[in-house]
């Protein structure tokens, strides 16, 4: 009864890339778990693949040029039919990073785009129609000034450095979020970003920023709110479809993400796409988000590709 | 020598247990507690079927388990506990296993109130159930509220069991409901102002979050999951923005003490973050 072989494995939370023995302490060493040995691998710009990759659209959909090219990249182990078509992904992990290495917060948040450039790439790469990505969070406006000031320019510079081979190469820019808070400029931006990009079809790359999961719900209701003391709809008719079509995410055809990955430990939702996660997988994993690469996501991948989805029915 | 079915030897371990645990609470309760804890119930059938037991024999065992884990948190000091007991999306599943679970809840209801086993009444427990209960069927509905007014005036512990409940569906109802206070308040505005400023309705988290089934009870600090699932099935999205979520491989029927001391732990080792993070927002 004392012995502490209960370590009690929990099962998805926490997922190991390769099987490690689990410590049997209750509390893990701290710095034990971001111990040595991550491979950060450079990812190559993404826009010369994609030049070597030309994708011929027609009537909206990929040509079997860029279907084959995805179906090939497929790594061993993972199947086309069983991959998700909306991936989240919570980047967590920048500034723990930065200081692991003795740097400033705002390297870790550099380095956190090359990882996101790399996420694109492959979700590009293998089929995956939309990935959202939770950049800053409502929350995250009580940071120091100078961290909030910085990681909104790097948004800027990373949305103009961008555009034109988001353009080229099919991705779709989408953002979400509160964007009255933003600065003017970086409103115009992604206005021009947005409407330059709507056609493309290859990947729509959701971008959370100033988002809130509750405030996507609030405002949902409030344009509900107005719509009935118009009179364009009646109490009775709110539904849940009613909402999913107010909400924020109605900006894509696939709302829900099947997948929700989380980087660097921490095993919660942080008030992110809320109404949405309902009958999301989630994946957490140990890695900071700097760190998170290929092999990560295949992991994730291949977990989620072994999972039974019930949605409250039964298989059998 | 046996009482009521139970021998003199399973009384005495259960009392050496009771000791055993109080140590242990003691100790972690140096450190912060949560307030509250819920609880996603999983795997009830595929425990029946891996030790060959009748069809709901494993529901029967994952009653018995949130007993148990209901009293661990009394001693544990948790005031709120939330259990998933049935989902609007259950309702898809065979007639007869919908009936059967239906069948168990007002058969537990009825021991409980008939004080054959009120073991939650002894226990100072008070019983809420959150959820759509207009989709039940009249005998479960009457049961259920006769149960909650019964138990209405204990206060050690709030279990709230969320029966008919998706978390869409509340937040649908929430604004539905938040809606027409709207626009009740706009009308009665309207009268006297009659000239027509064009006001826009107003809408906060605040009004959306008093019409919540879940209102009862504060925000989850740890949700636990059991059978190796990870993802939330439509439950307490809303409330779960900020909270731990634990998934544990075991099946439902065969969670224990540990699990909920692991949980425990774990809560307490990211606490100071937390509360760091509430004070700042």
């Amino acid at each position: 009864m004392l012995s502490l072989r209960f370590a009690i494995p929990t099962a998805n939370s926490i997922t190991y890339p390769k099987p490690k023995p689990k410590s049997a302490g209750l509390l893990q060493n701290q710095t034990e778990i971001f111990s040595s040995g991550f491979s950060f691998s450079v990812p190559k710009r993404y826009d010369c693949k994609l030049q070597a990759a030309p994708t011929d659209v027609v009537n909206g959909k990929s040509t079997s040029v860029a279907q084959e090219l995805s179906t090939e990249e497929l790594p061993t182990g993972l199947k086309k039919e069983l991959m998700p078509k909306h991936v989240a992904v919570i980047m967590d992990g920048n500034g723990r990073w930065a200081r692991q290495r003795g740097m400033p917060p705002s390297a870790g948040h550099e380095a956190g785009v090359k990882s996101l450039r790399e996420m694109v790439e492959l979700c590009c790469r293998w089929g995956i129609q939309v990935l959202t990505v939770f950049a800053f969070s409502a929350e995250n406006w009580i940071r120091p000034k100078v961290e909030v000031d910085f990681l909104l320019s790097l948004f800027e510079r990373a949305l103009k450095s961008e555009f034109e081979s988001f353009a080229k190469g099919g991705i779709r820019i989408s953002i979400i979020g509160d964007s009255s808070k933003l600065p003017t400029s970086l409103q115009k931006l992604i206005n021009e970003v947005e409407e330059a990009t709507k056609e493309n079809t290859r990947l729509q790359l959701i971008v959370a920023v100033s988002y809130s999961g509750k405030y996507d719900v609030v405002q949902a209701c409030r344009s509900i709110a107005e719509k009935a003391k118009d009179g364009e709809i009646q109490i009775e008719d709110i539904n849940e479809s009613l909402i999913e079509q107010e909400l924020e995410t109605n900006c894509t055809e696939y709302p829900y993400p099947d997948l929700l990955i989380r980087t660097s430990n921490e095993l919660r939702v942080s008030n992110f796409l809320l109404w949405q996660l309902a009958y999301t997988e989630l994946f957490f994993v140990r890695e900071l988000w700097p760190d998170f690469g290929k092999e990560e996501f295949v992991d994730a991948l291949t977990s989620y590709q072994q999972r039974q989805r019930r949605y409250g029915g039964r298989h059998s | 020598m046996e009482k009521d079915g139970i021998s003199k030897s399973a009384r005495l371990l259960w009392k050496l247990s009771c000791f055993f645990r109080k140590f242990i609470v003691s100790t972690l309760s140096v450190g912060p507690i949560p307030t509250h804890v819920a609880f996603i119930m999983d795997g009830n059938r595929r425990y029946a079927k891996q030790r060959n037991l009748k069809e709901g024999e494993g529901h029967n065992a994952g009653y018995l388990a949130l007993k148990f884990m209901v009293y661990y948190c009394l001693e544990l000091g948790i005031k709120h506990v939330t259990a998933y007991a049935f989902s609007i999306d259950n309702f898809k599943r065979s007639p007869e296993e919908v009936q059967r679970i239906m069948d168990l809840m007002v058969e537990k209801i009825e021991e409980e109130l008939s004080e054959v086993d009120n073991t939650y009444s002894k226990m100072g427990i008070r019983i809420h159930f959150s959820g759509n209960l207009e989709l039940l069927s009249q005998p479960t509905k009457d049961a259920v509220k006769k149960l909650m007014a019964a138990t209405a005036k204990n206060s050690k512990v709030l279990l709230t069991i969320c029966f008919a409940y998706t978390s869409t569906n509340e937040i649908v109802h929430a604004i539905e409901q938040t809606c027409q206070q709207k626009l009740a308040d706009q009308m009665e505005l309207e009268e006297p102002n009659s000239a027509g400023k064009g006001n826009h309705v107003v809408v906060k988290l605040a009004d959306i979050e008093k019409h919540m089934y879940m209102a009862v009870a504060p925000d989850p600090d740890i949700i636990i999951r059991t059978s190796g699932e990870s993802r939330l099935s439509n439950f307490l999205l809303w409330q779960s923005a900020n909270c731990s979520l634990i998934c544990f491989s075991q099946l439902w029927p065969a969670i224990s003490f540990w699990h909920l001391l692991w949980a425990v732990l774990k809560f307490q080792r990211n606490y100071f973050y937390f509360e760091k993070k509430k004070k700042q927002i």
